[in-house]
């Protein structure tokens, strides 16, 4: 099994005749990934093309939705529109709204998430995020679900989940695992901004229950709480190895560190509280992102 | 972004905060004819304030020795002259660094008979993501310290969102800071317009320490934002052109400007080993690992997604143009992007640039091969870093030498 999304799960994409989203709507096709609508508004009624495939567009996320079955999005709406787009989602019915989009202010997804609020059925994952990667069986692991913009190719089908603020360092954790031969139950990237949908703890509490995942890698980094939260979770329910990584040790206080949430304000949110709150919880520590895998591969 | 205490008083005023009577002054011209105005209104002081993104003015110096960057003056004549030492000097604080920062506007408020000092700020409260408003009794002074000292002086109201501020919100507020009377309806009014300027202005962060309770010249008292701090959310700049035209790029690092009109994220620091990294948790790690193995980040430089040649180009002569700078190391993990590209937009931009430093390249992902034998054969001296450890240490050694 895995978490969250399996090779099975239908996927539409929200803005798929942007350049952004049709370049990774491309990709998540010829990974294999079931990519059954498109919406951009206006544009109902074409088609999107790629590698053989054609996929519908449709105009609105309910009709598609409808028509196609999906049961995941991946949002590449532009910031201003990105709210509308989530809350689109949520409003149809969607299982799992992943937004990618980078740059929506920080006002509208305090509202996006308010009108969240006690929804059951949708949940949201970003913004500001990589997506979520399930790897499938093929070569190079075609055939898994690819939601959002990470390279499917480094993936490799496995037991290790893996759950990251960052983009580029959750291809890093990745990366590592599949060249030591160690395979991924499900990839996460929550998102680097101080506003998202998903916490680390709720993707922590996924992978425990998943009789699949073996283990987990959690990578942080400054500003926020939401790695002592996991962390003080993990030490009381967490049955399953967890190594960890938080970025941002060098960073100077009251920066943002290109992350709209990287940011220790107030002396709140720093790398040393994170990783003593990891310490306190047994949360096998990486020293350098160099050893991520290693540091949990020792642990299991 | 950032902005000025006048520009945010004139922000807070617009949403019904009552602010003080002031008139900023760019010029020495502009100064006599504020403080004129100020004199008129009847205040028997004026008080002549330095306009820079940075706090603890008051207790900083200027280069030129002179003590103060806020002064009180008891006469026009006197505010001149404290203008003339403050204005086009270098003021030095304990937020500014050694370098300080050049004053280029004053501000000149009316002086106030302050008879209590509160704090009030209003925030975003990421474990809720909801907004924040926080007050204390213990205005005037640092609230980190006052957090950690006195926390059962810091009172906070979490705001819900679909309903905006709730009068009897304001009113708790108000009593905790033990506001009564006349005093307490106006402060109910002015917490009100700083929890609208946040949300209305997508700001970041409100602060005002002091808010303070005065007495006017006719022995009344009222409630003022004696000073004011705010800093606006990047993302939401789009949607206000009147904020964004307070802009103030003196306050901005020239280099960090230079590297925003290429679409990269950079931000000097004080070491010697300088990173170019795609994505900004990779720019992080890179900085600690560089830390990590004993050397020092000159800087955070993430080029984004795409790391084009004109992008990596542009970040060279970026770094470069950085003096402690000794020498240079690039990590990318090529996921979507051909490693091959990357790399031929590396060598490109070594030869633009005419790059004598040592470089150490680690590159990873797709078609990293190509990559790495393009850098090889390039004649270019390029130390080749495996992984990031290999790379961070590769890196340390050679700058050391």
């Amino acid at each position: 099994m895995s978490i969250l999304v399996t090779p099975k799960t239908k996927v539409l994409i929200q803005g798929i005749t942007g350049s952004f989203g049709a370049k990774h709507a491309q990709l998540s096709i010829d990974y294999g990934t079931l990519v059954v609508a498109g919406v951009t508004p206006g544009k109902g009624g074409q088609f999107f093309e790629h590698g053989g495939k054609k996929v519908p567009i449709f105009d609105t996320v309910a009709e598609a939705v409808k028509q196609s079955g999906a049961t995941a999005s991946a949002v590449f709406v532009p910031p201003p529109f990105a709210a509308d787009a989530i809350l689109e989602g949520a409003d149809a019915g969607l299982e799992l709204v992943v937004a990618i989009t980078e740059g929506i202010p920080v006002r509208d997804m305090v509202r996006v998430k308010r009108a969240m609020q006690g929804n059951l059925k949708t949940r949201l994952i970003g913004p500001n995020c990589p997506g979520i990667v399930t790897p499938g069986e093929g070569k190079d692991s075609h055939g898994g679900c690819r939601i959002g913009i990470a390279p499917g190719y480094i993936h490799k089908k496995g037991h290790i989940g893996v759950v990251s603020r960052s983009g580029t360092l959750t291809y890093e954790a990745v990366w590592q695992l599949t060249s030591r031969g160690v395979g991924q139950s499900t990839c996460v990237g929550i998102g680097g901004d101080p506003v998202n949908g998903t916490s680390h703890l709720d993707v922590i509490k996924l992978f425990n229950a998943d009789p699949e995942t073996t283990g987990i890698i959690m990578i942080g980094e400054i500003g926020g709480s939401a790695e002592e939260e996991a962390a003080e979770w993990i030490k009381a329910n967490c049955k399953k190895p967890v190594a960890g990584f938080i970025a941002g040790a060098t960073a100077p206080p009251g920066r943002r560190m290109g992350h709209a949430g990287a940011i220790v304000s107030g002396g709140k949110g720093t790398a040393a509280a994170k990783i003593a709150a990891f310490k306190a919880a047994g949360i096998g520590i990486a020293v350098t992102p160099s050893e991520m895998a290693d540091t949990l591969l020792k642990m299991m | 972004m950032n902005i000025h205490e006048y520009q945010a008083k004139q922000l807070l005023a617009q949403y019904g905060v009552n602010v003080p009577l002031e008139i900023p002054a760019k010029s020495l011209a502009e100064v006599r004819p504020a403080a004129d105005k100020i004199a008129a209104s009847g205040s028997a002081k004026v008080v002549v304030k330095s306009q820079i993104h940075a706090g603890g003015r008051g207790k900083g110096t200027f280069k030129t020795g002179f003590q103060g960057g806020v002064k009180v003056a008891a006469s026009v004549d006197e505010a001149v002259g404290f203008a003339e030492k403050m204005l086009g000097n270098v003021l030095v604080t304990k937020q500014t660094g050694a370098e300080g920062r050049q004053v280029q506007t004053l501000l000149l408020a009316a002086g106030a008979k302050i008879k209590k000092e509160f704090y009030l700020a209003v925030l975003l409260n990421r474990e809720t993501s909801r907004p924040l408003i926080m007050a204390s009794t213990e205005g005037g002074m640092d609230i980190e310290e006052v957090a950690e000292k006195h926390p059962e002086k810091i009172f906070k109201e979490n705001i819900d969102p679909a309903v905006g501020i709730m009068p009897y919100q304001a009113r708790k507020i108000a009593a905790a800071l033990g506001l009564k009377g006349d005093l307490f309806n106006a402060g109910v009014k002015l917490i009100t317009g700083v929890y609208n300027t946040w949300w209305e202005c997508d700001a970041a962060m409100v602060e005002l320490n002091p808010l303070a309770v005065v007495e006017l010249a006719d022995g009344k008292e009222t409630v003022m934002a004696l000073d004011a701090k705010i800093s606006l959310d990047d993302n939401a700049l789009y949607r206000h052109k009147n904020i964004l035209e307070m802009r103030d790029l003196n306050e901005e690092a020239p280099l960090e400007i230079e590297a925003s009109k290429f679409a990269l994220n950079y931000i000097k620091l004080d070491g010697s080993i300088a990173c170019l990294v795609n994505g900004a948790g990779l720019a992080m790690a890179t900085m600690d690992i560089i830390q990590h193995f004993g050397g020092n980040p000159a800087n955070f430089l993430d080029v984004g997604g795409g790391a084009s040649k004109e992008q990596v180009t542009a970040a060279f002569k970026i770094i470069l143009s950085d003096p402690n700078v000794k020498g240079i190391l690039v990590n990318i993990f090529g996921g979507i992007m051909d490693c091959n590209v990357i790399a031929t937009g590396i060598i490109a931009a070594v030869k633009e640039t005419g790059l004598k430093l040592p470089l150490v390249v680690r590159l990873e992902g797709n078609n990293v091969a190509a990559g790495k034998k393009t850098l090889a054969d390039s004649g270019v001296a390029i130390i080749n870093g495996d992984t990031m450890s290999d790379a961070a240490q590769k890196i340390v050694k050679a700058v050391g030498k």
